[in-house]
C-alpha cells in the first residue's frame, strides 16, 4: 500500500467487487466442492450420494492403474523439465554471445511460444505418424518399431518430445533475459579474471543464473503437470485405452466420461495438495531470489 | 499569502514510530523557511503534515486564519515540488502544469493564458509541448517550479527539490528559487538536508533533530550562536571544532592552556568548547601549539587538519598564508569561542 | 618517435583468426531455429496438398497446388469436420475468448490492483490473500467442480460461460500490483494536491501511465486465451461455440480416421489457428518479452 492512501470506502470496494466475485463463485465455491464430493460417493445416474468418509482417497491409492500414471506424470515431468531447460540454456547462452542475427534468432526461438499444445500435439500426430511420419522413419533407423498410440512407449516418448518442444521458448525467454541482465561490468570483471570462457560460464554466469532456473524448474513443473493436457489429449488421439497419461488427465477421464464425480474429486483434491506443496515450495525460492539481487 | 502556524503537532505513526515530537512554530507571511536536519530527522514528515499527505496525530495545523487538519491536500491552497519531481510522464510540459487548474474548473483559455506566464517566467516557453522525458534533469525541476507557480498558491512546500541535481545546477536553481520566491513574495517551507542550501535560502531555519526542532533562528543566528552541539556540528562546513575541556574559577582550561576564555562563574567541570574553523588565527606568538597533519586546498581557503591537545581539530585560512604540516602556534578568537554543556549538548 | 611506438599496434597485429568459437555459436543457434520452425512450416507445405497424397505419403517438402483450395475448404465449407460450422465461425469464436479474456482480466485486475495498492483499506490485506490464493491452484485441477458450478448456473456454451471462469485467477492483479507499487509515490501525492480524486487519479494518471503494461499483458493473456483448449472442451458442446483450438479435437479426429480423409483442410485450420497469436507475439516482441518477465516475478 501507498504511504498516502486514499480514505475513500466505497470506491475501492467497488474497484474490488467484480474480482472478487467472479473469484467466489468460480475459484472457492468450486474448489469447497470438490474437497466435500471428494468424500461422497456419487450415484452414477444422478440419484444423490453417500457419504463415504476418506473411501474415496483409500481406494485411490490402493489402485495400481492410478499408481501407475502417478508414476508416469513424475517421470513425464522430470523429463520434460530437464531437457527443455537443458536445450533452453544451452541456446539463449549463444543467443546472449552472438552480436550479428540475435534480434532474428531470438524471433526464431521463441515464437512457438504462440502454439496452443493441442496444436502442437496435432504436429506431432504428423511426424510420429505410423506410416510416413519423419520421426518414425527415424526411429526405425534404430530398429524401433514406433506404433504411435499403439505402443505405450512409443507414444510416452512422442508426447516428451512434443512437450519438450513446446516449452522450450518460455525457457529461452527467461534464460536469455536473465543472462542479459548480468551486469556487463560482472562479465568483464570475470573475462580479467579467467580465459576460459567455460569456467566463466560455471564460475560466474550460471550462479547468477540459478535464480533463474529456480524459478523455471517450478513453472516446468507446473507446465508438465497441467498444461500439457492438450499434448496428451491430441497424442492419444481420442483412445485413452493402454496409453500413457497424466494425472490431469486421468481427473478429466474419470470425472467426464468415466462419470466417477467422488472419485475425481478426491483426484483433483490430492493434485490441489502437490500444487500447494510446489506453490510453499516456490515462495521459499522467491525468498531466496530476493537475496542474490 | 498566508501566514502557517503549528500549535502542539506531533506525529506519531501506526506502528509507534514518533516522527515528529510536539512543535510549535509560526511561519511569517512571505516568509521563507527552510526545515533543516538529517535524515530521519522529521523534516519531511512536518512538511508532508503541512501539505495533508500525512495525517496530524495531535495539534492545530492553521494556513492563514483557516484550522486546515482535516482539509483535503486541494484545498488547502498550497502548491509542492517534490524530490522526484513527480511530473506525469505521460503528459506535455504544458498539460503538467495546467492539469490543477483544469482540476479546479478553471476555463480552459485562462489556464492557456497562466501556463504561458509560468512558462515565461521559468523559460520553459519552447519546452511547452515536450514530455518529461525528453527533458534535462533542470528543465524538469523547472516544470515542476512552474506547476507550483501557475496555481498561485498561498504556500510553496518544497521537498528537498535540488537534491536529484548536479552541483553546478544546483547552486544556479538555489538562486532562482530564492528569486522566484522573493518576486511572487508567496510564504515557503522548504526541507531539505543540506546546510549550505539552509544557510543560503532561508530567513529563517528550523534545525530538527530526533524528531525535535534543536534551533529557530536567521541563517547568520544559527551559524554564530547554535543552540546546542548539534547543530554547531551540524550547520557549516567544516563543521565548528568541539573540545572537551574544563572549567574551574571562571576560566576554561585544556590540557595545560589555562584561561582559553572565561566561563560563568556557575560552572565548573567538563564542558565542551566550540570555534569555527574561521575563528582561530595562525600566529607565531600564539598561545596555543596545533600539529597539522593534512593541509586541504581549496582555492580560496586551505583546511588544515590536526590536533590540538590530542583532540581533532581543523584551521581555515585565506588562501595567502604559508601553510606547512608539523607543530605550529595558534590563537582563538575570544569572541567567538563557545560553551556547551557535556551532557545535554546545550549552549551555556 | 611517439609515431612510430603508437603506429606498431597496428603493424604487427595478428592476421584475421577465423573464429570457430562463433561459427559454433551460430551452428547451434541455427540447429535450434531449425528444431523450432521447421514442424509448423512443414505443416504449412504439406497443407497445400491435396488429401490423397498427403494420406498415401505424409509430410510434403515442396509446396503443392491445393493451399488455396483447402484453406478455402476449412474456412468456408460446413461439415468439413462438423456439420454446422466452418472454419470462419471457429476463427471469430476464438478472438471472442482471445480478446474478450484478455480485455476482461486486463479490467477487472487492473481495478483490484487499484484498490489494493492506493486505498487505506482495513480489508485490503484480506482481499489480498482472498485473491492471491487463487494463483495456487490452477483452473486444470479444478476443473470438474468448476464446471459442474457452469452447469449449475445454467452458463454451459456461453460466451460468458467460456470466458468469465478463466478470468476468476490472480495473474493479471498481482502484475499491475506490481507494477503500481513501482509507480513513484509523489506522482498520487502531486495529483491529489492537484486536485484529482481517486477516480480521477486513476483515469487521468495511472491507466495512462500503464499503456505499456496493459499492451504487454494484452497479448500474454490473448495468447493464453486463445490457446485455451479444456474448459473450451468441457464448456462447448454445441458447435457454433467452438474455437479453432477446441477445433482442434475434431482435427484430429478427422485426421487420423482414414474414412474421411479430408487431411488437407485439417491442416490448413490447425496452421489458421496459429497464425493469430504467432503474429501477435512476433510484432509485439518486445512487449511480449517484457510482459512475460515482468509478470511471472
Amino acid at each position: 500500500m501507498k504511504r498516502a492512501g486514499f480514505d475513500t470506502i466505497w470506491l475501492p470496494v467497488a474497484l474490488l467487487l467484480p474480482q472478487l466475485m467472479i473469484i467466489a463463485i468460480f475459484f472457492y465455491w468450486p474448489a469447497g466442492w470438490a474437497l466435500q464430493s471428494s468424500f461422497f460417493l456419487q450415484d452414477p445416474f444422478g440419484f444423490g450420494s453417500t457419504f463415504v468418509g476418506a473411501d474415496n482417497y483409500t481406494s485411490l491409492l490402493g489402485n495400481d492403474q492410478y499408481k501407475r500414471i502417478a508414476w508416469f506424470t513424475v517421470v513425464f515431468s522430470i523429463l520434460v523439465t530437464f531437457f527443455s531447460l537443458a536445450i533452453a540454456l544451452l541456446l539463449a547462452v549463444k543467443a546472449d554471445k552472438v552480436i550479428r542475427g540475435a534480434r532474428s534468432y531470438r524471433t526464431l526461438l521463441m515464437w512457438v511460444y504462440a502454439i496452443a499444445p493441442p496444436v502442437a500435439g496435432f504436429l506431432g500426430i504428423l511426424f510420429f505418424d505410423q506410416s510416413t511420419g519423419p520421426m518414425t522413419k527415424f526411429f526405425g533407423l534404430f530398429g524401433w518399431e514406433f506404433k504411435l498410440g499403439v505402443d505405450y512407449n512409443a507414444t510416452a516418448t512422442a508426447m516428451i518430445i512434443v512437450a519438450v518442444w513446446k516449452q522450450i521458448p518460455v525457457n529461452f525467454i527467461f534464460f536469455l533475459s536473465g543472462l542479459q541482465s548480468i551486469p556487463r561490468s560482472v562479465r568483464e570483471a570475470a573475462m580479467i579474471d579467467n580465459r576460459s570462457s567455460t569456467r566463466r560460464f560455471w564460475d560466474v554466469t550460471f550462479p547468477l543464473l540459478a535464480p533463474t532456473a529456480f524459478f523455471l524448474l517450478i513453472i516446468n513443473i507446473t507446465y508438465a503437470l497441467f498444461d500439457t493436457f492438450g499434448i496428451i489429449d491430441a497424442l492419444m488421439k481420442g483412445e485413452p485405452g493402454n496409453n500413457p497419461m497424466t494425472l490431469v488427465y486421468k481427473v478429466y477421464l474419470d470425472g467426464f466420461r468415466g462419470n466417477d464425480l467422488g472419485g475425481s474429486s478426491a483426484q483433483s483434491v490430492v493434485l490441489m495438495a502437490l500444487v500447494l506443496i510446489l506453490t510453499v515450495f516456490q515462495f521459499r525460492l522467491v525468498e531466496r531470489r530476493i537475496h542474490y539481487t | 499569502m498566508a501566514q502557517v502556524s503549528l500549535e502542539g503537532i506531533r506525529k506519531v505513526y501506526p506502528n509507534g514510530f514518533k516522527a515528529v515530537q510536539t512543535t510549535s512554530f509560526t511561519i511569517q507571511d512571505g516568509e521563507f523557511v527552510v526545515l533543516v536536519g538529517p535524515s530521519g530527522c522529521g523534516k519531511s514528515t512536518l512538511l508532508r503534515m503541512i501539505a495533508g499527505l500525512e495525517d496530524i496525530t495531535e495539534g492545530t495545523l492553521k494556513i492563514g486564519d483557516r484550522v486546515v487538519n482535516d482539509v483535503d491536500p486541494a484545498d488547502r491552497d498550497i502548491a509542492m515540488v517534490f524530490q522526484n519531481y513527480a511530473l506525469y510522464p505521460h503528459m506535455t510540459v504544458r498539460k503538467n502544469i495546467g492539469y490543477g487548474l483544469k482540476n479546479r474548473g478553471t476555463p480552459a483559455s485562462e489556464i492557456a493564458a497562466k501556463v504561458e506566464d509560468a512558462a515565461k517566467m521559468l523559460n520553459l516557453t519552447e519546452y511547452l509541448d515536450r514530455k518529461p522525458a525528453q527533458l534535462s534533469g533542470g528543465q524538469r525541476q523547472r516544470v515542476a517550479m512552474g506547476r507550483a507557480v501557475v496555481r498561485d498558491p498561498a504556500l510553496f512546500l518544497f521537498d528537498e527539490p535540488l537534491s536529484n541535481l548536479d552541483a553546478k545546477l544546483r547552486n544556479q536553481m538555489r538562486i532562482e528559487i530564492k528569486a522566484l520566491q522573493r518576486r511572487l513574495g508567496t510564504t515557503a517551507v522548504y526541507v531539505t538536508h543540506d546546510q549550505v542550501e539552509a544557510m543560503t535560502m532561508a530567513d529563517r531555519i528550523i534545525v530538527l533533530n530526533a524528531g525535535r526542532i534543536e534551533q529557530i533562528g536567521t541563517p547568520s543566528e544559527i551559524y554564530h550562536n547554535p543552540a546546542s552541539t548539534f547543530v554547531a556540528s551540524f550547520m557549516g562546513a567544516p563543521p565548528m571544532n568541539l573540545i572537551e575541556a574544563e572549567a574551574s574559577d571562571g576560566q576554561v582550561r585544556l590540557n595545560g592552556y589555562d584561561g582559553l576564555m572565561p566561563a560563568p562563574q556557575a560552572v565548573s567541570g567538563p564542558v565542551t568548547m566550540g570555534v569555527r574553523p574561521e575563528d582561530v588565527e595562525l600566529d607565531e606568538n600564539g598561545s596555543v601549539s596545533f600539529q597539522v597533519d593534512i593541509l586541504e586546498e581549496l582555492g580560496a581557503h586551505r583546511l588544515l587538519h590536526g590536533t590540538l591537545a590530542d583532540q581533532p581539530f581543523t584551521v581555515m585560512v585565506g588562501k595567502d598564508h604559508s601553510v606547512h604540516t608539523g607543530e605550529t602556534r595558534i590563537t582563538l578568537k575570544h569572541d567567538a569561542l563557545r560553551l556547551f554543556d557535556v551532557e545535554t549538548g546545550k549552549v551555556l | 618517435m611517439a609515431d612510430t611506438t603508437l603506429d606498431t599496434p597496428a603493424v604487427t597485429r595478428k592476421p584475421r583468426r577465423i573464429r570457430w568459437e562463433t561459427i559454433g555459436d551460430h551452428f547451434v543457434l541455427i540447429l535450434g531455429s531449425l528444431l523450432m520452425i521447421l514442424p509448423p512450416l512443414l505443416a504449412l507445405t504439406t497443407a497445400s496438398h491435396d488429401a490423397v497424397t498427403i494420406h498415401r505419403e505424409g509430410i510434403q517438402l515442396g509446396l503443392g497446388d491445393d493451399l488455396g483450395k483447402n484453406f478455402n475448404a476449412a474456412m468456408f465449407e460446413k461439415g468439413g469436420f462438423t456439420q454446422t460450422v466452418d472454419g470462419t465461425l471457429m476463427l471469430m469464436n476464438s478472438f471472442i475468448l482471445g480478446i474478450g479474456f484478455a480485455v476482461g482480466k486486463i479490467i477487472i485486475s487492473m481495478m483490484a490492483a487499484y484498490a489494493i495498492v492506493y486505498f487505506r483499506l482495513r480489508f485490503a490485506t484480506l482481499a489480498f490473500w482472498v485473491i492471491f490464493t487463487t494463483l495456487l491452484l490452477p483452473l486444470e485441477v479444478r476443473i470438474l467442480p468448476s464446471y459442474e458450478a457452469i452447469q449449475k448456473l445454467g452458463l454451459t456454451n456461453t460466451y460468458t460461460g467460456l470466458i468469465v471462469p478463466l478470468i476468476a485467477s490472480a495473474t493479471g492483479t498481482f502484475f499491475f500490483r506490481q507494477f503500481f507499487m513501482s509507480v513513484p509515490e509523489e506522482l498520487a501525492e502531486a495529483a491529489r494536491i492537484d486536485g484529482a480524486g481517486p477516480w480521477k487519479f486513476f483515469i487521468d494518471i495511472l491507466v495512462p501511465l500503464s499503456r505499456t503494461m496493459i499492451a504487454a499483458i494484452f497479448i500474454i493473456m490473448f495468447v493464453f486465451g486463445w490457446n485455451q483448449y479444456l474448459w473450451p472442451t468441457l464448456i462447448t458442446t454445441d458447435e457454433s461455440f467452438f474455437t479453432l483450438v477446441r477445433g482442434i479435437k475434431q482435427i484430429v479426429l478427422t485426421y487420423t480416421d482414414s474414412q474421411i480423409p479430408e487431411h488437407g483442410q485439417a491442416l490448413a485450420l490447425a496452421i489458421v489457428a496459429m497464425i493469430p497469436p504467432v503474429a501477435i507475439v512476433i510484432f509485439f516482441q518486445n512487449w511480449f518479452v517484457k510482459g512475460l518477465t515482468e509478470s511471472d516475478k
